[in-house]
C-alpha cells in the first residue's frame, strides 16, 4: 500500500521518531499497529476506506490552476490541490475516516481527539457521528475563543468539546490532556491523533492515509501541464498535510519540496513556531523531534495567527527529510500569510484556512525566485470559513465588539458602496504594493 | 548510590519502604530541599526527587500546578542536584523522577556524571521505556546508577518481562490505569499487578499512584515492596496558607505513612 523505504529503524525516520509514552500506554500502541498492518492489506477495509473516500469524503479532490494569483508569483504556474473541498472543509477527514474504522475494528467503542484550528475536532467528530462512536475532543481554551464557530460545529455533531486550561492553552496543551485521558480510559478508547507526530505507529499511519493527497495530485498534474512539478508547497503545523502532499514526491529527485512553518511575528521576535529555524532536536507528545526548548528542555510556547500551526514541535519525518536534505522549511509569517490570505481570496474567489495561506505566502516567494517557467503544486489544505472572524478582525472589518466597520463613505456614494474597493483591472497591482505597515492591514475599506 | 540496599533493609525489618514524591523548587529551591529533609525526619525511606516539566502527561492537576508554580519561581534542572545531595547526606535514597527531554537536553551522558557525583541513586523514567533507552541504560551503567522504569495494569506479559529485566533498583508498579493523583481506593489491580511482576523478576516492586493515607499505605504495604505516594504530599504544600503550616502537615502526613507501612504486616 505504501513504501515505507525511507523508514531505516523501527518506528524510526532516519533518527527521529520512536516511542516516548508511558509504559501503560504500550500495550495499546501494539495493538493499533497490529490491527493498521492487517488492515491495509485486507481488502475489506481498504474497500471500505475507499468507498468513504468516494461517496463521504468526495474524492478525488480536483486540482485548480490559479493565474490571477499567480500573477503575484514571479508569473510561475500556481496549481492548488483542493483538500479544502473535502467533507468537512480540510484534508483532516482522510486520516480520521482511516482512524474511526480502526477504532471499530479493535472493538473500541469511544475516539478521543485533540484539536487547534478545530478542523481535526471537527473531521473526528463527524466520522465519530457517521460510525456511531462516542467523542471527546479536547482544545486550548485560547483556540475554543479563536475558533468558536468550530467549537460549535462539533457540538451540534454530537461531540463533547472539554476546553484545556493548562499551560499555553493551546494545541500542545490539548495533546497533553487526550494523552491523559488515553492512559486512564484506554481499554474502551482510542486517540485518533490529528497529525503526523506522537508514538510509533502514528506519524507513518497517519501519513499513510493521507498519501493519498499525492497521489492524486502528482498523476493530476502530469495531466494538466505534461510534466511533474518543479516544487511542492504546504503548510506545516504537526504536518500532516505537508507529508500527505510530498510523500508520493520524494522519489522524484527533480521535485522541490518545502514546507512553510508559523514564522509569526518573526522569528527573531520569539514569538512563532518555527522549530526548524529555532528549536532544535528532543522529545515531545511520544516523538523524538524538532521542539521549540529552553536550555532546560521545558517545551518554549509558540505563537501564530494560525491556531493550527500554533504548535511547538513537528512531525519526526519532516525533520528527518530535513536533516537528510530531501526537503526544505521556511518560516512565513502573520503578515505574509493574511496578504496572501487576501489575494488568493480576491483574485481567484477562494477563501484559504490561514494555515493553507502560509503555503500561499510561500508559493509569492519561491514563484519570484523560480520565475515564469516554473510550475508549483500548492496544497490549499483547509477552507477559511472557519477563519472569517479571524481575518475579519485582522483586517479591520468587524470592531472589537464584532459590529461590522463600514466605510465612511458607504451612505453618501449613490449606493455603490464597492466604489472604494481595489477592483479587478488594477487588484494585482494594488497586492503588490499592499502597504503591510498600516494597522487595519485595509481590506477594501481604504479609499 | 543504588537504593537496593535500603529497600534490602526495609524487607529485614518485615516492612515495606514508603517513598515519598516532591518536586524540586516549590515553592522555591530551599523550600523544596528542607520540605524533602522534613519527608527523611518524618520516616520516608527513599525521596523521589521531581523535575518539573512543562508537559507532564503522566501527572494529575496537583503535580501539574506544583510543576507550573515551581517552573514560575524559576527552577532550573541543576537545581536537581542540590536536592539530590542534600537528600542523600539526611540519610535517605535520592531517586530522580524525570521526563525525558530535560535529562536529553542536558546531555544523558552529563546527567548521569552529574547526578551520581552528588549522591543521586539514579532515575524513574515515566515517559521513557526500555525500548528507547539504550543511552540512559549505558550511562547508567557506566555510573551504577538505579534505572527504574514503570509497569501497567495493561502491561503484557512480554513487556513484564522485558521492562524488569532492564530495570535496577526496584520496578515502579502504576497501580491504576491514569494519572498520578489521590485515589478513593487503590483497588484490586494493584496486588494483581504486583504478582503478575513478581512472576517477571526478583527485584523489589514498589506500588504508586493513588495512595494518600496510612490506612492505604498499610494495605498496600501488605504486598508491595514499597509504597510510593506523590500528590497527597504535594498537596500539603501546595494548599498550605503559609510555608511553615506546609511543613507542618507535610510532616504529619509522612508520619502516618509511615506508621502505615509499619503496621502492615503486623
Amino acid at each position: 500500500m505504501t513504501t515505507t523505504s525511507n523508514v531505516p529503524a523501527y518506528g524510526r525516520f532516519g533518527g527521529f521518531g520512536g516511542r516516548y509514552v508511558p509504559e501503560a500506554l504500550i500495550p495499546a500502541l501494539e495493538q493499533l499497529e497490529e490491527v493498521w498492518r492487517k488492515a491495509v492489506v485486507d481488502p475489506e477495509f481498504v474497500g471500505e476506506l475507499e468507498r468513504l473516500q468516494r461517496t463521504y469524503t468526495g474524492r478525488p479532490s480536483i486540482i485548480t490552476e490559479v493565474p490571477r494569483f499567480a500573477e503575484n508569483c514571479g508569473g510561475a504556474r500556481v496549481i492548488l490541490k483542493r483538500e479544502d473541498l473535502n467533507h468537512t472543509g480540510s484534508h483532516k477527514i482522510n486520516n480520521v475516516l482511516g482512524q474511526a474504522l480502526l477504532t471499530k475494528r479493535m472493538g473500541k467503542t469511544r475516539v478521543i481527539a485533540e484539536t487547534g484550528a478545530g478542523q481535526h475536532g471537527v473531521a473526528t467528530a463527524t466520522a465519530a457521528a457517521l460510525l456511531g462512536l462516542e467523542c471527546v475532543v479536547y482544545m486550548g481554551r485560547k483556540d475554543t475563543e479563536r475558533q468558536a464557530l468550530n467549537v460549535a460545529r462539533m457540538r451540534l455533531l454530537g461531540a463533547t468539546v472539554v476546553p484545556v486550561d493548562n499551560g499555553s492553552k493551546t494545541l500542545k496543551d490539548a495533546v497533553n490532556e487526550a494523552f491523559r485521558d488515553w492512559v486512564a480510559n484506554v481499554a474502551t478508547t482510542h486517540y485518533v491523533l490529528g497529525t503526523v507526530t506522537g508514538p510509533h505507529p502514528f506519524p507513518e499511519m497517519v501519513r499513510d492515509f493521507h498519501r493519498v493527497i499525492g497521489v492524486e495530485a502528482r498523476q493530476q498534474v502530469l495531466d494538466l501541464v505534461g510534466r511533474l512539478p518543479d516544487a511542492v508547497l504546504a503548510c506545516v503545523g504537526g504536518g500532516s498535510n505537508a507529508i500527505g502532499i510530498f510523500h508520493r514526491f520524494i522519489d522524484d529527485r527533480s521535485v522541490r519540496l518545502i514546507g512553510f512553518e508559523a514564522g509569526g511575528e518573526g522569528v527573531a521576535s520569539g514569538k512563532h513556531a518555527a522549530r526548524f529555524s529555532a528549536g532544535m532536536p528532543g522529545v515531545l507528545h511520544g516523538a523524538f523531534t524538532y521542539v521549540m526548548q529552553d536550555v532546560d528542555g521545558q517545551t518554549v510556547e509558540s505563537h501564530s495567527v494560525s491556531a493550527g500551526l500554533d504548535y511547538p514541535s513537528v512531525g519526526p519525518e519532516h525533520a528527518h527529510l530535513l536533516e537528510s536534505g530531501r526537503a526544505e522549511y521556511r518560516p512565513v509569517t502573520d503578515e505574509e500569510a493574511m496578504e496572501a490570505f487576501s489575494l488568493l481570496s480576491r483574485t481567484e474567489g477562494i477563501l484559504p484556512a490561514i494555515e493553507s495561506a502560509h503555503a500561499l505566502a510561500g508559493a509569492m516567494k519561491v514563484g519570484r525566485e523560480l520565475g515564469p517557467d516554473a510550475v508549483l503544486l500548492v496544497n490549499l489544505s483547509g477552507r477559511g470559513d472557519k477563519d472569517v472572524h479571524t481575518a475579519a478582525a485582522w483586517f479591520g472589518l468587524i470592531d472589537d465588539e464584532g459590529g461590522t466597520v463600514l466605510p465612511a463613505t458607504t451612505a453618501t456614494t449613490g449606493g455603490d458602496s464597492r466604489s472604494g474597493s481595489s477592483d479587478s483591472s488594477d487588484n494585482s497591482d494594488n497586492s503588490d504594493n499592499s502597504d503591510n505597515s498600516a494597522g487595519a492591514k485595509g481590506m477594501g475599506v481604504q479609499q | 548510590m543504588s537504593v537496593a540496599p535500603i529497600l534490602e533493609a526495609c524487607r529485614a525489618e518485615g516492612r515495606a519502604a514508603l517513598i515519598g514524591y516532591l518536586p524540586v523548587g516549590f515553592p522555591s529551591v530551599e523550600g523544596s530541599i528542607e520540605a524533602m529533609k522534613v519527608l527523611v525526619d518524618n520516616g520516608v525511606d527513599i525521596v523521589e526527587i521531581g523535575v518539573p516539566y512543562s508537559d507532564p502527561v503522566m501527572d494529575g492537576p496537583v503535580i501539574q500546578d506544583a510543576a507550573v508554580r515551581a517552573l514560575e519561581a524559576g527552577v532550573h534542572l541543576g537545581d536537581i542536584f542540590s536536592a539530590a545531595r542534600a537528600v542523600s547526606e539526611a540519610g535517605a535514597g535520592a531517586l530522580v523522577m524525570t521526563y525525558w527531554n530535560p535529562v536529553l537536553r542536558y546531555g544523558v551522558d552529563r546527567f548521569a556524571a552529574d547526578l551520581a557525583a552528588a549522591g543521586g541513586a539514579g532515575l524513574i523514567t515515566p515517559d521513557l521505556i526500555p525500548d528507547e533507552a539504550h543511552d540512559w541504560t549505558a550511562a547508567a551503567d557506566a555510573n551504577d546508577l538505579d534505572k527504574v522504569f514503570l509497569v501497567a495494569p495493561s502491561s503484557t506479559p512480554e513487556r513484564l518481562t522485558k521492562v524488569t529485566a532492564a530495570c535496577r533498583g526496584f520496578v515502579y508498579a502504576t497501580a491504576v490505569m491514569g494519572v498520578t493523583g489521590a485515589r478513593a481506593s487503590v483497588g484490586e489491580a494493584a496486588a494483581d499487578l504486583v504478582s503478575r511482576t513478581r512472576a517477571a523478576t526478583d527485584l523489589p516492586v514498589c506500588v504508586g499512584v493513588g495512595v494518600s493515607t496510612g490506612d492505604q499505605a498499610a494495605e498496600v504495604g501488605r504486598y508491595a515492596d514499597g509504597v510510593i505516594v506523590g500528590s497527597a504530599l504535594v498537596r500539603c504544600l501546595t494548599e498550605a496558607p503559609t510555608p511553615q503550616e506546609g511543613l507542618a502537615a507535610l510532616g504529619a502526613l509522612a508520619r502516618e505513612l509511615a506508621d502505615g507501612v509499619r503496621r502492615g504486616r503486623a
